[in-house]
């Protein structure tokens, strides 16, 4: 086990622990920006599915995984900021300015719809959001002189500063677009949960009533919340839109909310981490499926019968088997070796079992 | 002018009258207790001040401030912190973290500058982390700093729920039941702590204890409630000894 002498409040202010752990992450840095190097071309395309999906699973994360606050309604936020990036770039907007402004453009509007949500809270909070997501499909149809209707939109690729970015004719310089946004998101989210902001989430999700004791508005912290998960949502929307190419009312469906949940919940809630884990679950079982199911065809002789529902199907059985078995999901797993072969031979059992929760103060709601 | 009043405070909850037209000061520098059976309305008083019930009547004044102008998030700003009689921890958070959210009242920091980790927010961090390790060492709670608070036994997170309080930098302090599900020891060192949070820190202590005997050890006055009224006030001795305490407690002698 690497124990580490502490000797300076700046070794538990800075992000990474010691310089053991800053050079892995930096190790893990450089091999992502080489992908394009060690990946084929088709592997590379799917890495950049994986990422914009993890960048999507942050934005939820901060309101799910931090605040407490359950969301389905996170695929509307989606396609705010993917409609809202392919608009103002239609309007002739330079892409780095329509992309900040995609993402601010939705956490605005995230925060807008907060203040009425403030009120709800689990699963109430969910059949709200839940209905929020329904209403963006018929939102996009009605409003169709903006968004195109059922017809849907088109993007091709984009300029910087001369550059075309594009998901098929460059896919190299559009997965380092991609990597530099979730490289960002990824050190703005770090920064805030080390800060009083990000404490202040935490609080709230953990024990309103003391958060309010505490000196934190909780319906002031909720809606900053949820705005800035909208507006990494509402990033992750347009670089989806870019990376799609096509999309209409029918893109960001329900079932992308619902995808975008398990993520975090597969990955584990309230980590950083868990949005990565959670996203290299989701983006690469299709194809874990596809080509298994090859596979199996080919063994069987049944060739490739489509099977409808599959994939939701594993989907749903992954899910259940992770909150029966393993409720803090990958990353907790994964703490759970690590510990395991930190303390060899000490390890027990029941180092990371919930213990039995005290009787809480009545909520006073 | 008293440190807190209350005036005249009545709280109802549909027909039940859980707060009667109850009057009392803390003045400042003192320990100041509130005993009396259970469902007195201890903790309403408690949750009165904390602003999470609106009276009925009455008023409630802190430092020359009318504390009923402001909402619940704002108590902690005049310098009133509290604990809990359940804790109400942030679970899965360390000690330290919970610490520092009680420094929470003290952030001159915005969302803008938090996201880019400004050189002033890095002050205003270490700045937070030497109050918050003054409290540690004060409250010998060094051994869990880095701990979750979901592993931790009973008597350490009554201590951190006192810590995190203390943390706030405040003027009154209420501590809910400090004692209650604590050990012999746990109870002594409670008390210590009580009169030294007093003594050398110089703040108020406004408790609800049903310990007696750190009730008798560490406060300047006692009001005994039933009932939602008010019994008796006075020292510990004549408050314990007053027929009307005495009656609600046993029962009359028939």
């Amino acid at each position: 086990m690497r124990i580490i002498f502490k000797t300076d409040y700046m070794q538990d202010i800075r992000p990474w622990k010691d310089g053991y752990q800053l050079s892995l992450y930096l190790i893990l840095l450089a091999v992502m920006i080489a992908a394009p190097w060690w990946l084929d071309m088709f592997y590379l395309g799917e890495l950049t599915n994986v990422l914009v999906w993890a960048i999507a699973g942050l934005g939820l994360m901060i309101l799910t995984g931090h605040t407490g606050q359950a969301s389905l309604g996170h695929a509307a936020f989606l396609a705010i900021g993917c409609y809202a990036n392919v608009i103002l770039l239609e309007a002739g907007v330079p892409f780095l300015l329509a992309f900040p402004l995609a993402g601010i453009l939705t956490g605005v509007i995230g925060a807008t719809i907060a203040i009425p949500a403030l009120r709800l809270h689990g699963i109430y909070l969910a059949i709200f959001t839940l209905a929020l997501s329904i209403l963006m499909d018929d939102i996009i149809v009605l409003a169709e002189p903006i968004t195109g209707g059922v017809a849907g939109k088109f993007i091709s690729g984009v300029d910087i500063f001369g550059l075309t970015i594009d998901r098929w004719g460059t896919p190299t310089y559009f997965y380092w677009l991609v990597l530099v946004v979730t490289v960002l998101v990824t050190l703005g989210y770090i920064n805030l949960l080390r800060a009083p902001l990000g404490r202040s989430f935490i609080a709230v999700r953990d024990s309103e009533v003391s958060a309010q004791a505490m000196g934190v508005d909780i319906a002031r912290t909720k809606t900053i919340s949820f705005g800035i998960s909208c507006a990494v949502t509402g990033w992750a929307g347009a670089l989806m839109g870019l990376y799609a190419g096509a999309f209409n009312n029918e893109t960001f469906s329900v079932v992308i909310s619902i995808q975008l949940l398990m993520m975090i919940v597969i990955g584990g809630l309230g980590s950083i981490h868990g949005a990565f884990f959670g996203a290299i679950v989701i983006g690469f079982l299709p194809q874990f499926l596809s080509i298994s199911k090859e596979y199996v065809g080919a063994l069987f002789g049944g060739d490739t019968v489509a099977i409808p529902g599959l994939e939701f199907g594993v989907f749903g059985m992954i899910l259940i088997a992770f909150i029966l078995f393993e409720p803090m999901g990958i990353y907790g797993r994964w703490l759970k070796i690590r510990t395991f072969f930190e303390l060899f031979p000490f390890y027990r059992k029941d180092m990371f079992k919930r213990q039995k929760s005290y009787l809480k103060t009545e909520r006073l709601r | 002018m008293s440190l807190l009043e209350l005036e005249n405070v009545t709280l109802k909850f549909g027909g039940l009258t859980a707060v009667d037209r109850l009057s009392f000061s803390v003045e400042e520098g003192e320990v100041f207790a509130i005993v009396g059976p259970n469902g007195a309305g201890k903790s309403t008083v408690f949750n009165l001040i904390s602003r999470f019930y609106d009276p009925y009547e009455g008023s409630i004044r802190f430092d020359g401030h009318d504390l009923l102008k402001v909402k619940p998030s704002g108590v902690a700003a005049y310098g009133v912190a509290r604990t809990f009689q359940n804790i109400e921890l942030f679970e899965h958070a360390t000690v330290l973290q919970n610490l520092l959210v009680g420094r929470h009242r003290h952030r001159k920091s915005n969302l803008v500058s938090e996201l880019f980790f400004t050189p002033s927010v890095k002050r205003q961090e270490l700045e937070n982390r030497e109050k918050v390790e003054e409290i540690i060492d004060f409250l010998d709670l060094q051994a869990y700093r880095d701990k979750m608070i979901a592993g931790l036994p009973y008597g350490v997170r009554k201590v951190v729920e006192v810590a995190r309080a203390l943390a706030t930098d405040p003027k009154l302090l209420l501590l809910d039941e400090p004692a209650s599900g604590l050990s012999v020891e746990e109870t002594t060192d409670m008390r210590w702590w009580i009169d030294d949070i007093r003594r050398q820190m110089g703040i108020t202590v406004l408790m609800v204890e049903h310990d007696m005997g750190l009730v008798s050890g560490v406060s300047d006055r006692v009001l005994a409630m039933a009932d939602g009224a008010k019994l008796a006030l006075g020292t510990p001795a004549e408050v314990q000894s007053h027929p009307a305490v005495i009656e609600a407690y046993l029962g009359k002698a028939s």
